[in-house]
C-alpha cells in the first residue's frame, strides 16, 4: 500500500466509524474536555476551537447505519439526514457530545434544533442563524452579536473563557487548514487522475472528526505522497458536482461517477471545510473578522440568498471556467428544499452559458448505483462527442 | 339572486356541491376579496404599483403607506386550490423542471404564471413592481421569490426575520430587523412607489390593525365556550382571511371583525355551535386542537368529515401563521417599526418546536379539548418536520390522545379521502374509549 493509500485507509476508517471513536478518545485524553457537534452547512469552528473544545461534524449516518428509531420521527417526504442523525442520538452514539449546533440551512435542520432541545435537554443546543443581509453594519452587526452569543453559550457550557488571543490562534489554525484543503482541490483540478474524488472526499471528511492541526498535517502528507505517485490518465470528462452540501451521498456514489467516466474537478461536498474562501485576518477584532469573512468572502450555495439577479448561479459558471470543467452534475438529496428549489435557476444560468448538465437525486443510503453510472456515463460520452464535434 | 333567511344569506351553489350557507360576515369577506382582486387586476390601468409579499411576515400597513397594492401568492395558490385549478398548475411547473419533492404553493404559482397568470376574477394579474421577500418562518419563501425575480426581473427586497431558535426574541434580532426596515425596506419602497414614507400614516394603520386584532382574538377565544360557537380551523381559515391578507390596517378589516364578533356573540348567547357549509352543526361531540395547515383542494369534503361526526376544532396553529395575537401581541402605533419587527418575529412558524408544543398544550388545556390532531402537509417542511415529536410531547403532557393524518395544501394527488376518513373515525373511537363509560367530553 502506498503512503497516500495508507492515509486514505485511515480516513476511510474514520468515515466508517459511527461510534466516533477518534473524537471520544480526544475527549477522554484530558480533563473537562468538551465536544461540540455541528450539522451542515457552516459554523465558525474557530470559536469552538478557541474554547478548547473539539468541533465534530455530524452529517447523518450514511449508508451503513440502520435507521430504526429515526424513521418514527419523520414522515416519508422528509429527507434522510435528520432521521439518521436522530438515530445516532437516540442510540447513544452521540452520548459524549456536549453541545449541538444546527446551522441555518433549511426548515428541516432548523426544526431539528428544537427537537434536540426536547429530546436531549442536558445538551447545549443552539440554532445558529446567519444573516441574509450582507451589509456590514446591518447583517454584519447582527452576525457579530450572534457570534458573541454563541461564544458566551460555549463559555457557560464549558466553564471557560474565550480570549481574543485564543480566537486569533484558532483563526490562524483554520486558515492553515483551509489553505491545505484548497491545495488539495487545486491539485485534483490539475491532475484529477492522481486525486480520485472518493479519496479527496475521505480526506476532507476526516476534518470533521479530527483536531484541526492533525487534519491539516494529514492533508499535507497525503498531497506530498500523491504528487509523487504515478497513476494512469483516463479519457474522462471533467465535471463539477453540485447540490451535495448537506445530506452526504454514499461513498460509492462518488466513486461511481468517476468510474462512469467523469473526473470530479470541483464539488460542494462538506462546504464547512472551505466555506470561507480566503484567509481570515488575525489582526484586530477576531469576531468582526469572522463576520466580515462570512459576508464578503464565503461560498455561494443554495441555502444563501443571492441579492444580485445577475450573479445568480454564476458561482457554478466560474467553477466550470476556473476548473476547466466540461459539464455540471446536479446530485441532490431527495426532498432537499434548498438544492431542489434552486436547481431550475442554476440550470437556466448554465444553459445561458452553454454548459451541459444532468441531474439526479440520491439519499445517503442509496444502494443502486447502476442507474447513476448509466446516466453519468452517458453524460460523459455526450460531452466527449460534443467536444470532438466542436 | 340571493335570499335572506333569518339573518343569514343563502347563495347560489357551486356545482356539484350542495348549497353552501354563509354568514353575513362571510359574504362581506367575499365582497372584500372580489374588490381586492379587481383592484389588483386593474392596477396597471389605474397607475397603481403592485407589491408581492407573503402571509407570514405580511407588512400590509407598510405597503399601504406607499399606496401599493398587496398581492399574496400563497393566497392565490389557495384560491386555485379551492377552485380545483392548482393540480394542473403544479403539474405544469413539474413539466417545466421543478422537482416533485418541493412545495406545491410554489409550483401552483409558477404553473399559474405559465398558464397565463389569471386571477380568480378571470382577468390577468399584473406583473409585480416589487417583490417584498419577507423571509419569515419558511425557507421556501427565499427561493420562491428568487424564482419570481428571475421571471419578472423587478426590484426585490430581502427582509430577513431571524428564527426564534431559543424561544425568545432577543434585542439583537429586533435591532437587526429595525435596521433592515429603516435602511433597506423603506428606502426601496419609496424608490419603487415614488411615495415618501410618512410614519404617522403607518401609526394610523397600526392603530386600525390593533382594533381588528382585538375582535379577532375575541372570536378565536370564543371557542372556549361549550358548545364552541366557531370552528377554529375550517371556519378559522375564513376568519383570518382579511387580517392575514391585504386588509390588515384598513377600515374594511375593522368593520369585518366587528360584524364577525357580533355574529359570534349572538351564537354564544343562543348556545349555538359553529356554522358549517350545510348549516348549523349538530351536537358537539368532540373538541379538537389541530396542528398544521389544511388541504384546500378538497376543503369542503375534509371539513365534512369532522362536522358529520360532531367534531369541532376549538383551536388551531394554522390560524396563527400570519400572526399570533391570542397571547397578547398587538401592532403598536407608539412603536411602529419595532412593532412590525416583533410581529414578524412572533409568527407561528418562526417559533421553535418547544414553543409550538407549549402553545398546543395550552390550547388543549384552555379550550378543554379532547385531543390533538396533526394534519401533516407534504409541501410544508416548516410545519411538518418535527410534528411527530410535537404530537408525542403534547400527548405526554396533556394525557389526551393525538392522531396524525397526511395531505397536501394544493396538490390533489396527496389527498386520500378514504384514508383520512378511516383515520379520523379510528381517532374518534379512541377519544370515546379514553373518556370511559360515561362518554362525557373533556
Amino acid at each position: 500500500m502506498s503512503a497516500a493509500d495508507k492515509i486514505i485507509q485511515t480516513c476511510l476508517e474514520l468515515h466508517e466509524d459511527l461510534d466516533f471513536t477518534a473524537a471520544r478518545k480526544w475527549k477522554d485524553a484530558g480533563k473537562n474536555r468538551k465536544v461540540v457537534g455541528y450539522m451542515p452547512i457552516y459554523v465558525p469552528r474557530e470559536i469552538i476551537h478557541a474554547a478548547g473544545m473539539l468541533p465534530l461534524g455530524i452529517v447523518g449516518g450514511g449508508d451503513q447505519l440502520e435507521v430504526i428509531h429515526g424513521d418514527a420521527y419523520y414522515q416519508s417526504y422528509i429527507c434522510r439526514i435528520p432521521r439518521s442523525t436522530i438515530e445516532l442520538g437516540v442510540s447513544g452514539k452521540l452520548d459524549f457530545v456536549d453541545g449541538m449546533l444546527f446551522p441555518s440551512i433549511c426548515d428541516v435542520i432548523r426544526n431539528l434544533s428544537g427537537m434536540w432541545k426536547l429530546m436531549f435537554p442536558d445538551v447545549y443546543v443552539r440554532y445558529f442563524d446567519v444573516p441574509q443581509n450582507y451589509v456590514d453594519h446591518i447583517g454584519g452587526n447582527y452576525y457579530r452579536q450572534e457570534l458573541v452569543e454563541l461564544m458566551e453559550g460555549l463559555e457557560e457550557m464549558g466553564q471557560c473563557k474565550v480570549t481574543d488571543e485564543a480566537l486569533k490562534t484558532s483563526i490562524a489554525a483554520y486558515n492553515d487548514n483551509r489553505k491545505a484543503i484548497r491545495d488539495v482541490y487545486d491539485f485534483r483540478a490539475k491532475t484529477p487522475w492522481k486525486a480520485p474524488a472518493g479519496d479527496v472526499y475521505l480526506l476532507t471528511r476526516a476534518g470533521l472528526v479530527l483536531p484541526v492541526d492533525d487534519h491539516t498535517k494529514l492533508m499535507r502528507d497525503w498531497l506530498k505522497a500523491a504528487e509523487n505517485e504515478d497513476k494512469p490518465l483516463r479519457d474522462n470528462c471533467r465535471v463539477v458536482l453540485t447540490g451535495l452540501f448537506c445530506e452526504q451521498p454514499p461513498l460509492n456514489l462518488i466513486k461511481s461517477i468517476e468510474l462512469s467516466g467523469c473526473y470530479v474537478v470541483d464539488d460542494d461536498l462538506l462546504l464547512v471545510t472551505r466555506w470561507l474562501k480566503g484567509d481570515v485576518s488575525t489582526k484586530g477584532d477576531p469576531l468582526t473578522n469572522l463576520a466580515l469573512a462570512f459576508l464578503h468572502n464565503s461560498e455561494s450555495t443554495s441555502a444563501k440568498y443571492e441579492p444580485d439577479l445577475k450573479e445568480k448561479g454564476q458561482f457554478l459558471v466560474r467553477a466550470v471556467k476556473d476548473r476547466q470543467a466540461e459539464g455540471v452534475i446536479f446530485a441532490s438529496p431527495s426532498f432537499c428544499d434548498p438544492a431542489l428549489l434552486d436547481r431550475p435557476m442554476l440550470q437556466h444560468t448554465l444553459a445561458d452559458a452553454n454548459i451541459p448538465y444532468i441531474a439526479f437525486k440520491y439519499a445517503e443510503n442509496s444502494g443502486q448505483m447502476q442507474p447513476i453510472r448509466e446516466q453519468a456515463g452517458t453524460f460523459a460520452d455526450t460531452i466527449k462527442l460534443w467536444s470532438e464535434a466542436s | 339572486m340571493t335570499q335572506i333567511i333569518e339573518g343569514r344569506t343563502k347563495v347560489a351553489p357551486a356545482k356539484p356541491a350542495p348549497e353552501a350557507l354563509k354568514d353575513d360576515s362571510m359574504l362581506k369577506q367575499k365582497t372584500m376579496m372580489a374588490q381586492h382582486y379587481d383592484r389588483l387586476t386593474s392596477a396597471t390601468q389605474n397607475n397603481e404599483k403592485v407589491c408581492a409579499t407573503f402571509v407570514p411576515g405580511n407588512l400590509n400597513e407598510l405597503i399601504m403607506c406607499f399606496d401599493m397594492v398587496n398581492n399574496l401568492p400563497e393566497v392565490n395558490a389557495i384560491q386555485n386550490g379551492l377552485r380545483k385549478k392548482s393540480g394542473g398548475f403544479v403539474m405544469e411547473a413539474e413539466r417545466l423542471g421543478h422537482s416533485e419533492d418541493v412545495c406545491t404553493y410554489v409550483k401552483s404559482d409558477i404553473g399559474m404564471i405559465a398558464k397565463g397568470n389569471i386571477a380568480p376574477n378571470g382577468k390577468p394579474f399584473p406583473d409585480p413592481d416589487l417583490l417584498l421577500l419577507s423571509y419569515t418562518g419558511c425557507f421556501t419563501f427565499m427561493k420562491w421569490f428568487e424564482l419570481l425575480r428571475e421571471q419578472y426581473k423587478c426590484e426585490t427586497i430581502m427582509l430577513h426575520t431571524p428564527y426564534e431558535g431559543d424561544g425568545k426574541i432577543t434585542q439583537n434580532m429586533r435591532e437587526y430587523m429595525v435596521k433592515q426596515f429603516k435602511e433597506e425596506v423603506i428606502p426601496k419602497l419609496e424608490k419603487v412607489s415614488g411615495v415618501k414614507f410618512d410614519i404617522d400614516r403607518l401609526r394610523e394603520y397600526l392603530k386600525a390593525s390593533a382594533k381588528a386584532e382585538d375582535d379577532l382574538v375575541y372570536v378565536l377565544q370564543s371557542a372556549k365556550n361549550k358548545p364552541s360557537p366557531i370552528d377554529a380551523y375550517f371556519g378559522g381559515i375564513y376568519y383570518i382571511g382579511p387580517i392575514f391578507g391585504a386588509f390588515r390596517g384598513t377600515q374594511d378589516a375593522i368593520d369585518y371583525y366587528k360584524a364577525l364578533r357580533e355574529e359570534v356573540e349572538a351564537r354564544v348567547k343562543a348556545g349555538q355551535g359553529p356554522v358549517t357549509p350545510e348549516g348549523n352543526m349538530g351536537k358537539e361531540k368532540y373538541r379538537l386542537v389541530v396542528e398544521g395547515p389544511p388541504n384546500y383542494t378538497s376543503f369542503r369534503e375534509f371539513w365534512k368529515m369532522f362536522y358529520d361526526e360532531g367534531a369541532v376544532v376549538v383551536a388551531s396553529s394554522y390560524t396563527k401563521v400570519g400572526g399570533v395575537y391570542d397571547f397578547g401581541f398587538r401592532h403598536d402605533p407608539d412603536n411602529p417599526i419595532e412593532s412590525l419587527a416583533d410581529y414578524c418575529l412572533g409568527v407561528y412558524t418562526n417559533r421553535n418546536l418547544p414553543q409550538r408544543v407549549d402553545m398546543l398544550e395550552n390550547y388543549i388545556n384552555e379550550y378543554q379539548a379532547d385531543g390533538l390532531l396533526v394534519n401533516s402537509i407534504k409541501s410544508c417542511n416548516s410545519f411538518s418536520a418535527g410534528q411527530l415529536l410535537i404530537m408525542r410531547e403534547v400527548e405526554k403532557r396533556t394525557g389526551k390522545p393525538a392522531a396524525f393524518i397526511e395531505s397536501d395544501l394544493v396538490d390533489p394527488r396527496y389527498f386520500s379521502a378514504a384514508n383520512i376518513k378511516n383515520r379520523l373515525e379510528s381517532y374518534f373511537q379512541m377519544v370515546d374509549q379514553k373518556r370511559g363509560p360515561s362518554g362525557v367530553a373533556a
